[in-house]
């Protein structure tokens, strides 16, 4: 069983379709946590912005359960940047899971916030990335971005480098979006299922 | 760095993909999802599907499309056409939309950007400016051009950021349907005001003409209809051509 944790934290219609297309079944959403610890694996997903989706976390008490999972978990957008120390984004306190800081895009003439579109991905490393060239284009959508740390698993650039995903133990955060960036998010979906 | 963006437009009535010539005689041009997944597979970054019905009956047909759009295809997609309330903007996010774009609504009641970008964020609200040169001045029309209004283009554009807009989606009336190019300065000019991206819209013919928008314009992306539909310029070839002039897209 994939499950996709359900809280208040944008719509995950998204996700749970390009499971579908990876070929994953029994996928469900849930915010149980005995369902999150007997998964097979686990996404959590998230659009919007960092403090109200871990508030909805805080609710459910899940901010204390995920970081505890031993299966292999896997943050999308939001869903990494609370699976980091702490954010800017509300100025909250994430998981701690990766030792990262989560900053803000600073706009200039050079660059635009928030960081939307295709961009390629350098310094890949670890099984998400089987398969996947150095240099492969990712869809992003996001104005804050976690640094670059010794969890870095593979690294873009806007206005500077910044952690594209992050890997500790069973513990897997992609920035961009695998479930809107065609053949090679899917890839990334299947290598995370694979796991 | 960011490459930068093409995006097909594909108009949509009564469920079926649909090419208007001077808004005579529309020429079917097939399912909206197949074409939809045929441009991924070529290589498209993002898709916009407009909902250019006229009728309830036809537009009733519009929310079941966008489900199947966003099981179907694994690339972002703008819905757009006749969204004028976060009630309607809030079923199309429901059913999978990755992002609306708002038009002559939001420069009716600018207060419908705040909403959107407020309870659904920024990334999910474009908003579509048209507008043409009246007496030296860009003046924003509504209504697909017919109806101008009292707004200036730099200046809504300005606002449109303000109150929580993610991208603009700017079409020259004067150029649009053309094939004669983009106007560049004016993009560029648009491009310099504004910290969020600028889709240009409207009078490609060429090649040539995308790539000067997207550099001496300073556009983030082009967004076309015909010149894809009708394989004039497939997106493989406009894509490689663009990259041969040195310009950031993915291939």
């Amino acid at each position: 069983m994939i499950a996709v944790v359900k809280y208040d934290a944008g719509n995950v219609r998204s996700v749970l379709n390009a499971l579908d297309r990876a070929g994953a079944r029994d996928v469900v959403l849930t915010s149980d946590p005995d369902l999150l610890r007997s998964a097979s694996k686990v996404i959590l997903p998230g659009v919007g912005e960092a403090s109200t989706a871990l508030d909805s976390l805080r609710k459910e008490g899940l901010d204390s359960i995920i970081p505890t999972l031993e299966n292999p978990v896997l943050g999308i957008c939001i869903g990494l940047q609370l699976l980091c120390r702490e954010s800017e984004e509300g100025n909250v306190r994430g998981m701690g899971v990766f030792p990262a800081c989560v900053r803000r895009f600073v706009p200039d003439g050079e660059i635009k916030v928030p960081h939307m579109g295709w961009n390629s991905l350098t310094s890949l490393e670890g099984p998400l990335f089987d398969g996947i060239d150095d240099g492969t284009y990712f869809y992003f959508v996001h104005s804050y971005r976690a640094d670059i740390c010794d969890c870095t698993a593979a690294v873009c650039d806007h206005g500077g480098p910044f952690s594209a995903a992050l890997c500790r133990g069973n513990f897997y955060g992609v920035q961009f979006h695998p479930e809107k960036s065609g053949g090679a998010g899917e890839k990334v979906i299947k290598n995370f299922l694979g796991l | 760095m960011v490459a930068k963006r093409i995006i097909p437009c594909l108009d949509v009535t009564g469920g079926r993909t649909v090419k208007g010539i001077n808004f005579v005689g529309l020429r079917d041009a097939g399912d909206p999802v197949d074409l939809g997944r045929k441009y991924a597979r070529d290589g498209a970054d993002e898709l916009v599907f407009l909902d250019i019905s006229a009728t309830v009956e036809e537009r009733a047909t519009f929310s079941a499309l966008v489900e199947r759009i966003a099981r179907e295809i694994d690339i972002p997609f703008t819905v757009g056409g006749g969204i004028s309330s976060l009630e309607a903007a809030g079923k199309l996010l429901e059913a999978g939309a990755d992002k609306v774009s708002v038009n002559s609504a939001a420069v009716h009641d600018p207060g419908l950007i705040d909403g959107i970008a407020r309870h659904f964020g920024s990334q999910f609200v474009t908003v579509a400016i048209d507008a043409r040169v009246v007496d030296g001045k860009w003046v924003v029309t509504t209504h697909g051009g017919r109806k101008m209004t009292g707004r200036e283009l730099f200046e809504w554009a300005h606002e449109a950021q303000e109150r929580g807009a993610g991208e603009i989606l700017f079409t020259s009336m004067d150029h649009d349907g053309t094939r004669n190019g983009y106007p560049c300065e004016t993009y560029a000019a648009l491009a310099d005001l504004l910290s969020i991206p600028v889709i240009a819209s409207g009078g490609a013919g060429s090649v040539e003409d995308i790539a000067r928008v997207l550099t001496e314009g300073k556009a983030d992306a082009a967004l076309a209809a015909s010149i894809f539909h009708y394989n004039e310029i497939p997106v493989p070839v406009l894509k490689r051509g663009l990259r041969g002039m040195n310009i950031n897209v993915r291939l």
